[in-house]
């Protein structure tokens, strides 16, 4: 099994510094770092390739390392689909990534184990949210890409979640739309040397 | 007291008698009944193999045809039962093997099956036909070799969802050529490339052929000669599909689907090339089940299908249907009884796909026959869950899965107590319920009030205290299987509820506030179930009774706490004298 490296990405709300009290409901047993249930890491078992680099991309201006509440890791066998499954799926997908890059077309079906090459996928925390998201990297083609498809993927997130009306209003999709956008804040990442970079500074690719 | 009938008679009596159910009720009548039954049991069905011994099964039933066991807890499908668990086949079959010569039928699920019990299978049977192993593992395609060589007159070699250490495709060559009796194979879980000559010539010589359920190495392009040659089968499983676009590979597919007249059953679709897809319209009209759970293929595509399909029962689609497609299949499929739609991305908390709980209320509105769903999405409403409810009171299995554990009315906000009490109050034949999101102790008292049917009930992250856990115990008269993960349950629900565990299968808990002493005093209470602790940090015996078991899984049994529990497993009360002898 191959191990799995997995890179951070931490978005921290702006003028939040890490702000815990985006809670609701009994959602706020997990933001309080006391957590009356047995979680673990996940095993994800999905056999996907190591990825060399860890980025650490942080939103908020100010550096968070022991401010962010910890990476919420995601829960063993939740949600309950079948190791099975799980595997056929991610299985398929390496091989249409494998044939979009103009590799050998007929897919290495028929052997053991897993082909090589497969998709980026890296965590992302944002400071109050619950829990982590993965996402793949190789789906996007830009830094703009991936900070879009970001501020979507909390923005929803957190108007499902929200327990009270005032932060719902904070939280709504424009508001967060216009503060990641917003020209005051510059993307920066943690590389794995652990220097601060510029969003940009490296290509894409 | 003797029988007014002669044996002969009741005997003929008790053979159009079928289900386990009623047998074991006719063995309970009076004491010649339970001779006479016993005696003429063909099928046995053992829900939970540490509930009774082999020893104790062939004492009572001495001429068994076919033999159905089930090992492990559901909840080790999804990793949270730890290896070596237990669940073993060999034992079984060691005591089968001498009692049974007439065996013909085994069917296991999760178990642990090893290449040495399957050459026992094909060494002792002579007149074995059929072997179903559903998410088992243990075992490698040796061991299917010696199936595939030995077992002369086999019938049905069904290996779902097991785990295979896969070494070659070679087992498959191993029926040899005087073998003409297979009617049904399912290797759709292997990954090795059998030889396809072999597979061919097997095909060929089968003319009884109904169900052939192909892995995803075998290519697309060889789907069509395997047809042609079976243009019988009902049930089908395609390979990969997709191919290098040659306009002949289409066309002599299209053309051995139009052949297969009795279709009914299609599954496979890994790798699909949505290009494909049309070869196989010939064949929806008659479709019953459709499995596209593997398929990556967009919702227009799924529709596109759907629509084609009249008679369609039960679906099985990724999460890429969306609510479209599944609005079409609310228009399209008025025969449909079972759902199940699988999430293509899990892991992800982001909606990648527009698949929302109107999906599934457009589903229960349109297919009135609609019993069985199991629905993977991101949001949910009590709006929606009462709607379903109101639409659909002849659901029998509900498994709401919401992938955000404790997941509020995304609308409201409040917890999915009132939808759930729905689904129970207006179901009322519901049998098995799997719940999800924001759940306080009030659904549990719904459930306990009007859940009577209810046989099996999976709880994760939900309740607040031991009231809950307390409701479903005291209230569920049906209860067999419940089980309960990441839930604030404790000692006093379950100490409240002793007696009513002996009337269930098992109840399994992780992650819950159960304590030792309270395990310990359990089982001192109620000697005839096991009471097992998994605990995998060690040396439970040095610590407190006030301490927080991990795992906790209890069962009723005849056969005593078992004796083939790992180290991280311990029986409690094993030691002490309160056993019943």
């Amino acid at each position: 099994m191959t191990s799995f490296d997995e890179t951070e990405l931490r978005l921290g709300l702006p003028g939040d510094g890490g702000n815990k009290t985006i809670e609701g409901g009994a959602t706020a047993v997990h933001n309080s770092g006391k957590r009356g249930y047995d979680e673990t890491i996940m095993d994800l078992k999905l056999k996907l390739s190591s990825h060399d680099q860890e980025t650490k991309i942080d939103h908020d201006q100010k550096k968070h390392s022991s401010a962010n509440p910890p990476a919420k890791a995601q829960v063993v066998g939740w949600p309950p689909v079948r190791s099975y499954r799980k595997n056929m799926l991610s299985v398929q997908k390496k091989s249409t990534l494998h044939n979009e890059e103009g590799n050998d077309s007929s897919p290495s079906f028929g052997t053991k184990g897993n082909g090589g090459g497969g998709a980026a996928f890296v965590k992302v925390s944002m400071d109050g949210a619950p829990y982590l998201r993965k996402v793949d990297l190789r789906m996007y083609k830009s830094y703009q890409d991936l900070s879009d498809a970001l501020g979507n993927m909390f923005s929803s997130f957190t108007i499902g979640n929200c327990g009270s009306q005032g932060l719902k209003d904070f939280m709504n999709e424009s508001k967060l739309m216009d503060l990641l956008n917003n020209s005051d804040y510059v993307p920066t990442y943690e590389d794995k040397d652990g220097d601060w970079m510029l969003v940009g500074d490296v290509p894409w690719e | 007291m003797t029988s007014s009938f002669p044996e002969e008679v009741l005997e003929h009596v008790f053979s159009f008698i079928t289900s386990h159910k009623d047998r074991n009720v006719v063995s309970l009548v009076c004491k010649s009944w339970y001779e006479i039954e016993r005696w003429c049991r063909r099928r046995v069905f053992i829900g939970n193999c540490y509930a009774v011994s082999p020893e104790i099964m062939i004492r009572r039933f001495p001429e068994v045809r076919a033999v159905e066991l089930k090992g492990k807890p559901h909840f080790a499908d999804f990793n949270l039962v730890p290896e070596g668990w237990g669940g073993y086949f060999y034992p079984w079959i060691v005591e089968m093997a001498k009692a049974y010569p007439l065996l013909e039928e085994i069917k296991l699920k999760r178990m642990v099956v090893s290449d040495e019990g399957l050459e026992m299978i094909g060494r002792s049977f002579r007149c074995f036909k059929v072997l179903i192993l559903s998410s088992c593992e243990g075992f490698s395609t040796d061991g299917l070799a010696a199936i595939a060589a030995n077992c002369r007159n086999l019938r049905e070699l069904d290996l779902r969802e097991s785990e295979v250490e896969d070494l070659s495709g070679h087992w498959l060559s191993h029926f040899p050529d005087a073998c003409t009796s297979l009617e049904s194979l399912n290797m759709s879980c292997l990954s090795s490339e059998v030889s396809l000559s072999a597979l061919q010539r097997l095909v060929a010589r089968s003319p009884k052929l109904k169900t052939l359920r192909l892995n995803r190495a075998v290519p697309l392009e060889k789907l069509s000669t395997l047809l042609l040659r079976a243009p019988q089968l009902v049930e089908m499983g395609t390979g990969a599909y997709s191919a290098d676009i040659h306009s002949d590979v289409y066309s002599s597919l299209a053309a051995a689907f139009s052949k297969c007249k009795e279709l009914k059953s299609l599954s496979g679709f890994w790798d699909v090339d949505p290009y494909y897809l049309p070869v196989f319209y010939s064949v929806c009209s008659r479709l019953t089940f459709l499995n596209l759970s593997y398929a990556t293929i967009q919702s227009p595509d799924v529709s596109k299908i759907i629509s084609q399909c009249p008679n369609l029962q039960r679906l099985w689609v990724l999460d890429y249907i969306e609510d479209s497609g599944l609005n079409t299949l609310s228009l399209s499929c008025k025969d449909l009884r079972e759902l199940r739609v699988f999430p293509s991305d899990p892991f992800i908390a982001d909606a990648n796909v527009s698949l929302t709980e109107q999906g599934l209320v457009a589903v229960s509105e349109g297919c009135p026959k609609l019993q069985s769903v199991l629905y993977f999405c991101r949001q949910m409403s009590n709006s929606a869950l009462i709607t379903i409810a109101n639409n659909r009171p002849n659901l029998t299995c509900f498994r709401l899965c919401i992938l955000e554990p404790r997941a509020p009315d995304y609308l409201t906000f409040e917890p999915l107590d009132t939808g759930f009490g729905a689904i129970v109050d207006q179901c009322k034949g519901l049998q098995r319920l799997s719940l999800s999101g924001l759940l306080t102790d009030r659904v549990f008292e719904y459930i306990g009030k009007h859940a009577k049917k209810l046989e099996m009930l999976s709880i994760a992250f939900a309740g607040d205290s031991d009231l809950g856990l307390h409701h479903v115990l005291s209230g569920c008269d049906s209860l067999r299987k419940l089980e309960i993960r990441d839930c604030p349950f404790g000692d006093k629900a379950l100490l409240a509820n002793v007696s009513k565990l002996e009337t269930m299968r098992s109840l399994w808990m992780s992650s819950c506030a159960v304590s030792l002493g309270a395990c310990k005093l359990l089982s001192r209470k109620m000697p005839r179930l096991n009471v097992e602790v998994i605990d995998e940090q060690g040396d439970l015996d040095s610590r407190p009774d006030n301490c927080a078991v991990e795992k906790l899984y209890i069962y009723r049994t005849v056969a005593g706490p078992r004796l083939d529990t790992p180290s991280f497993i311990q029986t409690m009360g094993q030691n002490t004298a309160y056993r019943l002898p």
